[in-house]
């Protein structure tokens, strides 16, 4: 009984103290691990220069950074989130509902996802209907209908790849990653393949288990949220291939290449021209009723798509930040300019 | 006693012959299995302790290149035309110029010929932003300084500062023989030299290509074994073509090799200068300009540096190292201790990256676990071992405080989110609501080791209190709760310990996130040490990584000053009887 009186003595002692959790002076953010180094990055630079407080930002992946960010207005609630995606049709209706209604949209670059291995061997070039074939649980045999994966090694699949064994590492199902990997190289992989199209043609539920669902035969492991564990796992081990974003391939050329997707190498210039296929929009949401109520909100946004910052040769770049070609960084910017709030037309399922 | 002594004495039972050959076979057995056990627990203890060795030297091999950082010293001039046009010398003038100006300023008095745009830029990658923060609070802390012209240390990035670490391992130095005859300018150089000065440079290169040759037959190998197709022909031919390409180079012995990103950089110091080969020939060389060398045409003291790693695979382009490699060889950098490790908060620059702000938000949250656990836990203790009925309530109690001890950590997390943050409205991230969490946590923990400590004093201590007319209240607070106190402390620092190690419950409340600012107080926003870990382990940069072991060594340290206090207070209260 005592224990239970002294607890609530302390929960009304703290209680009586927390008037002060009302009027807010320091941007929240939450959201994407993806866009996380970027956002700090600006985070870093605007409290240094722009006399506020350096906003907090919090890495919680992008699904549950949007859940937070729709939860309501308010200042008990984050004003702005990072998504390594578009904001989904059903997360923006969850918004609406919550009384969140004006979000503002701003695209900030592009990441590219790679998969790379150690640069002991030999270069490599791959089809994504190839990474397709090496990744999907179920995959079209000789007769053209779905068998259980029979491919062990990389000449299997195509003779003029390597005799090796398939082996790939990659971000486990709670990752915006690994979101990513299925939208990005097993989905257009299929469609690569004549049979497949066929079959989306055909039986769309039956295309789309194929390509959402990845092996469990242990070819492909799941390495984890944390990159760098897998760049020191594809340097031991030369036949390993590991699936993550370019900065992380960049930050580690002296052990790492990436694989050449459908004939084009991952660079800058080929991800931000979208010719290299597998890359993908990163984007920051914010509440236009935030603007004004907390302090620097509005400038935060301005500086985050200023040139110098998400610009070609800006500092965001020097991170991994793959720039937005100028016309489109200046859409963006025009639309933090003016705040313009997204009507919720042409967002993804 | 005696009859005791009579029944323990080992009387000569019947049948039973102690020297016989069976008995004696049997006292060895058992002789043996006490060898063996010990032998295994020494095993046991020697191979946690090899792991113990090999885990801290791991750590400390990484992280200790945290602790010390590269600086250039180099003479600035404080211009006051791009610091203060104005002349106010306000703070907020002073704070909102243009430094970089400043400091690329003084990089460029030092190579004069990287004045363009494109040189400009990539100056930039030579010093840390943080270069310029340090800058700008020396303007901001005396404005007196401002016209003058003083030499400033300027923290190198992290790029460079890994390249100074590293230079002794990835550079070979070898000395020239014999004069050499340079002419051209810039990207245009020929370098002349007689009787075959690159002849061994030459040779290595040579050697590469066997290794591409290996490279090639093995992948050509692959494909014989692959069977035939279309592709696998074009491939093949491919394959074939250039192998014999690469052959012809190889066995022309003394024909030029040209040198791309993917091959070791060769690098010719001369005369002060650094001249990078494009491509090599037995006696000659063409070269680009990395750092002009002084004039003069022909030179006889030169050496050849060779990067050993290729240009592709380095964060560090040649012109970059070439310029570190020059001012360090002017004697302008030094290496110091890094104070900024411990005086800064977060940063997403490796180099300027702190742990104070995660050590005093450890320190504040740990703080509040523990002035909220002990008294509730020391006082629930006694009052479930000394006070409370024994009946079914308290039984119900004690199994749910075994189970809570148990309970995965995340479940508070959420229990905070649901209780603190949206019931209470406390504020997100605080070490508050953190140390609140964590005390929730460890309360079972630090409940049970109570008991315990007060279920081991012996009960002849309360007793006699008691037959003396002390009171239960008295006997319990005056007698038994000091002769428990060194178990209570025991169990709190075990608990505080599992404390200062736990991020599962902090992700709920908002604690793992980057924050740049010191925490002042309880109630603002900061994060922990093993939340820093994680946050560091997971970024790009290279740098973090010796961050991320060196906030574990802090962490540690962190740990041994909790567990030293606890062995220091035990030893003060303890008591024999």
């Amino acid at each position: 009984m005592k224990t239970l009186r002294l607890l609530g003595a302390s929960a009304i002692a703290i209680m009586a103290a927390t008037s002060f959790a009302q009027a807010r002076d320091q941007i929240r953010i939450v959201g994407s691990s993806t866009v996380y180094p970027f956002t700090t990055a600006v985070a870093e630079q605007f409290g240094k220069t722009g006399g506020f407080k350096t906003p907090i930002v919090e890495s919680t992946g992008t699904g549950g950074g949007m859940k937070m960010f729709c939860d309501g207005v308010g200042v008990n609630f984050p004003d702005a989130t990072n998504a390594s995606r578009r904001m989904k049709i059903g997360e923006f209706e969850a918004c609406q509902k919550n009384g969140v209604k004006d979000i503002v949209e701003m695209m900030i670059g592009y990441d590219g996802l790679t998969m790379a291995f150690s640069k002991k061997s030999a270069p490599l070039k791959l089809t994504r209907a190839q990474i397709f074939l090496a990744l999907a649980r179920n995959v079209p045999g000789p007769d053209g209908k779905l068998i259980p994966n029979p491919y062990k090694n990389w000449n299997q699949i195509d003779p003029s790849l390597p005799n090796r064994p398939i082996e790939v590492l990659g971000p486990p199902p709670t990752s915006g990653t690994r979101d990513s990997l299925h939208e990005l190289f097993l989905e257009p992989g299929a469609e690569q393949i004549p049979v497949m199209k066929a079959l989306k043609a055909s039986d769309r539920k039956a295309f789309d288990a194929a390509w959402k669902t990845i092996r469990e035969d242990g070819v492909f492991v799941e390495a984890g949220e944390n990159d760098n564990v897998i760049v020191q796992k594809l340097d031991a081990n030369p036949n390993a291939f590991g699936v993550f974003g370019f900065s992380f391939l960049e930050e580690n050329i002296s052990k790492i290449q990436g694989v050449t997707v459908d004939g084009v190498e991952p660079s800058h210039d080929t991800i931000s021209s979208l010719k290299y296929g597998p890359s993908r929009e990163m984007f920051f949401y914010l509440k236009k009723a935030h603007v004004g109520v907390v302090p620097g909100l509005d400038k935060f946004a301005i500086e985050y798509v200023s040139n110098r910052a998400a610009g070609d040769g800006g500092y965001l770049e020097k991170k991994g930040l793959v720039p937005v070609p100028k016309d489109k960084l200046a859409i963006s910017q025009a639309n933090v300019a003016a705040k313009k709030v997204m009507t919720g037309e042409g967002l993804p399922k | 006693m005696t009859e005791l002594a009579q029944t323990l004495s080992p009387a000569p039972v019947a049948g039973v012959d102690f020297a016989s050959g069976a008995a004696r076979a049997r006292l060895k057995k058992r002789y043996r299995s006490e060898a063996r056990f010990k032998a295994l627990g020494l095993a046991a203890v020697l191979v946690t302790a090899a792991f113990l060795v090999l885990l801290l030297a791991d750590i400390i091999r990484k992280g200790a290149p945290a602790f010390f950082e590269h600086r250039a010293q180099l003479s600035i001039t404080l211009d006051p035309a791009t610091i203060d046009p104005k002349g106010t010398r306000e703070i907020s003038e002073l704070r909102s110029a243009d430094y970089q100006i400043l400091v690329r300023a003084a990089l460029i008095a030092q190579f004069p010929e990287a004045s363009d745009r494109r040189s400009r830029r990539e100056l930039d990658r030579v010093l840390s932003s943080g270069a310029v923060d340090d800058l700008r609070s020396a303007v901001i802390a005396d404005p007196s300084i401002i016209g003058q012209t003083r030499s400033m240390p300027l923290l190198l990035s992290a790029d460079a500062d890994l390249f100074m670490r590293q230079k002794s391992r990835l550079i070979e130095r070898r000395k020239g023989a014999g004069p050499l005859h340079v002419e051209g300018e810039g990207a245009n150089i020929s370098i002349a030299g007689g009787g075959n000065v690159f002849a061994v440079a030459l040779a290595e290169m040579k050697t590469l290509l066997a290794a591409r040759i290996r490279a090639a037959t093995a992948e050509l190998a692959g494909l014989q074994a692959g069977g035939t197709s279309a592709t696998v022909d074009a491939k093949r031919a491919e394959l074939e073509k250039d192998i014999a390409a690469l052959q012809a180079r190889a066995a022309a012995a003394t024909s030029p090799e040209t040198l791309t990103d993917r091959e070791p950089s060769l690098i010719v110091a001369i005369g002060g200068g650094l001249l990078k080969i494009t491509e090599i020939g037995s006696s000659e060389a063409k070269a680009v300009t990395l750092v002009p060398p002084k004039p003069g045409a022909i030179i006889t003291e030169w050496s050849l540096l060779k990067i050993t790693t290729p240009e592709s695979n380095r964060r560090v382009s040649d012109r970059v190292a070439a310029w570190v490699e020059t001012l360090s060889a002017r004697g302008l950098i030094e290496n110091g201790f890094a104070w900024r490790f411990f005086t800064n908060g977060d940063s997403r620059e490796p180099e300027l990256a702190g742990i104070r702000g995660a050590l005093i938000g450890s320190a504040l949250t740990l703080l509040v676990t523990l002035l909220l656990c002990v008294p509730i836990g020391v006082a629930a203790a006694i009052y479930l071992e000394e006070f409370a009925p024994k009946n079914r309530l308290t039984d119900i109690l004690e199994v749910n405080i075994n189970n809570l001890a148990a309970v995965p950590s995340i479940v508070f997390g959420l229990l905070g989110l649901a209780v603190f943050l949206n019931a209470f409205d406390l504020p997100r991230s605080a070490p508050l609501v953190g140390g609140l969490v964590l005390a929730l946590l460890i309360l079972p923990t630090i409940i049970i080791a109570s008991r315990a400590a007060l279920r081991a004093v012996p009960p002849s201590i309360k007793e006699a209190a008691l037959g003396l007319g002390a009171s239960h209240q008295q006997a319990v607070f005056h007698h038994v709760l000091p002769l428990a106190m060194p178990g209570i402390m025991t169990g709190t620092i075990i608990g505080m310990a599992h404390a200062l190690g736990e991020t599962a419950p902090l992700l709920m409340i908002g604690m793992v996130a980057f924050i740049v600012d010191i925490p002042q107080a309880i109630t603002e926003a900061a994060t922990v040490l093993p939340v820093q870990i994680f946050l560091w382990s997971d970024l790009p940069e290279l740098a973090f990584q010796s961050r991320t072991a060196a906030a574990i060594i802090v962490l540690l340290g962190f740990l041994l000053v909790m567990n030293a206090a606890a062995v220091i207070l035990r030893k003060m209260f303890e008591r024999r009887w």
